[in-house]
């Protein structure tokens, strides 16, 4: 008997098991990509015509049209990944809960959180994913070009820490939505999951600087040092928009911060989990 | 005539009872609705700091700081009235598994039927969501410190003229929501699925009724484009009439043209009905 499987390959498995299933309704597959994608389209015409009105977002904070147009692109980049490998199981979570269908993943040989957060891909958001690498490019082409008193520079270690840190990002809100999944079993059924999830993400798709002020510093606070969502986009959209230049040393104690803030999470949330699937008391069968 | 009454009168009551039903969940579920705004505060409040930075002016798009966040609150208001949530799928649905049959054998008109049930369930909507409104914009009042200002105001009109037109334009835009979405759920006469059609117009609807952003803000060949469009009237207008940002022409003239519509609604509604149900073949049931 073979003592640990073999997670990589159960996760291929997954993964095409999810490409054929949404490859066989080809038209209704077109058709997710297009609404998808409808979506960030208005969001980002939303964004032309603000800066139709005002040269850039908050006073010498250097978010300009492009620097704050990347922080969008990164923003998609990592919702989309988001959206692709968990939002579809975590949604599905709290339907096992209620029909009491999580026995059968309880009783499989591997780790359950694995499990549960990965057995589906939704390929049609990936769709977000080209659109934000669209953006991201048009993005750096304007911002190559940038001169005056806060030119851009092209930092070649920006090409590592920048794919890195969306990663972290992407870590960040799976610990989120997963500690978020698992209160499901504490109320038996969570139905407004999606809601909560949309209106605490809400907060990490903008610039943190809008918030440094008065009453926002509140929620500056929570929303970095508590639930960590604020470094999320924000520190990878910085590192290669370069708002300020040179930079300044709180955003190098940032970037610090969010590599804590992300492995802080996922133990945290991790464990939650568990301590969560603990007073799991099946239902029905 | 009494009968008929009668009739109306327990319609209009199941529907008051069908609502009261979870009534905490749902006056909590209002009160989340809010939290976007909270983002949208702070978002504002950094453009009008760059504007006011850069230019020295205070205004955008016609809006000061407080008008902007207003508008924002004032949508929701005007949303309350206007969004009929499950109404187009509701009567697309009912066509397809064959329920709408009961309309057709019972003496009880379907566009009535749906039109009391909706006033029962808007009215209790109300009287429960009046808390979770009252206590935001209570919160909010500072941005309202200035009521009654505008071009309404400078014509001369009265905070109880202004009232009585904003009440109005409410109500009309109640009207004019449910006899559009009517029209779009009885188009599952001749199309069975109208789910991704109903996408259309939610995606639409977002963006030109005007509850994304002000649509002051749109470049003047776009605001003619949308213009053409009813869907102004679900969410920007009434707003824009409280606010001041129309005057007294451009109020009264919108107030037409928005009866104008409605009727062309009321009337398809019926046309779509009555050859709908001719070429009705009741599957299902």
């Amino acid at each position: 008997m073979q003592g640990r499987p073999s997670y990589y390959r159960v996760f291929q498995t997954f993964a095409r098991n999810s490409l054929i299933r949404e490859m066989t309704f080809r038209a209704n597959f077109l058709v997710q990509c297009l609404s998808a994608t409808s979506w960030t389209l208005m969001n980002i015409g939303f964004y032309i015509i603000v800066f139709e009105h005002t040269e850039s977002i908050g006073r010498d904070t250097g978010w300009q049209q492009y620097e704050f147009f990347l922080f969008l692109g990164t923003t998609w980049l990592i919702n989309s990944l988001v959206q692709t490998f968990f939002m579809p199981n975590v949604q599905d979570f709290s339907e096992l809960i209620r029909t009491g269908n999580l026995d059968f993943a309880l009783v499989k040989p591997i780790d359950t959180q694995f499990l549960i957060s990965f057995q589906r891909v939704e390929w049609s958001s990936l769709s977000n994913f080209v659109l934000g690498l669209v953006l991201l490019i048009v993005s750096l082409v304007h911002l190559s070009t940038r001169t005056g008193p806060v030119p851009w520079k092209l930092e070649p270690v920006m090409f590592i820490l920048y794919p890195f840190y969306l990663l972290c990002g992407t870590a960040i809100l799976y610990s989120v939505m997963i500690a978020l999944a698992a209160t499901s079993i504490w109320l038996g059924r969570n139905q407004s999951l999606y809601n909560f999830w949309f209106y605490i993400t809400n907060f990490s798709r903008y610039p943190m600087e809008i918030y440094q002020n008065q009453w926002g510093w509140i929620l500056w606070g929570i929303f970095t040092f508590i639930i960590p969502v604020l470094v999320v986009v924000n520190v990878p959209a910085r590192l290669l928009a370069q708002p300020l230049n040179p930079r300044e040393p709180w955003e190098w104690w940032l970037t610090i911060f969010a590599l804590l803030a992300t492995v802080l999470s996922v133990l945290v949330s991790r464990r939650i989990f568990r301590r969560a699937l603990l007073s799991y008391r099946s239902a029905s069968s | 005539m009494y009968v008929r009454a009668r009739t109306w009168w327990t319609i209009f009551r199941i529907g008051v009872e069908e609502r009261l039903v979870y009534r905490a969940d749902f006056a909590l579920g209002t009160l989340m609705r809010f939290l976007p705004i909270i983002t949208q505060v702070f978002l504002w409040g950094a453009v009008f700091e760059s504007v006011k930075h850069v230019s020295g002016g205070d205004r955008v798009a016609g809006y000061t700081y407080q008008n902007m966040v207003a508008y924002y609150l004032l949508t929701m208001i005007s949303r309350a009235f206007s969004s009929m949530p499950g109404l187009a799928s509701g009567v697309s649905s009912q066509i397809r598994n064959g329920e709408i049959k009961k309309f057709l054998i019972q003496p009880v008109d379907l566009i009535g039927f749906m039109l009391l049930n909706r006033i029962a369930h808007k009215l209790v909507y109300y009287v429960v969501a009046i808390f979770p409104f009252a206590a935001v914009f209570w919160i909010c009042k500072d941005f309202f410190a200035d009521w009654p200002a505008g071009k309404l105001v400078e014509a001369g009109w009265s905070s109880a003229d202004i009232m009585l037109v904003y009440v109005i334009s409410l109500l009309l835009g109640f009207l004019l929501g449910f006899f559009l979405e009517i029209c779009i759920g009885l188009i599952g006469f001749w199309f069975l699925e109208v789910t991704s059609l109903l996408f259309v117009y939610m995606l639409l609807n977002f963006f030109l009724s005007g509850h994304m952003f002000p649509l002051d803000m749109l470049p003047s060949w776009a605001e003619t484009i949308v213009d053409l469009f009813p869907l102004k009237y679900l969410a920007y207008y009434p707003a824009a009439i409280f606010l001041g940002q129309l005057g007294p022409d451009e109020v009264i003239t919108g107030l037409w043209i928005e009866i104008g519509w409605l009727l062309m609604f009321m009337v398809l509604a019926r046309l779509m009905y009555w050859f709908g149900v001719k070429q009705y073949s009741a599957f299902g049931g």
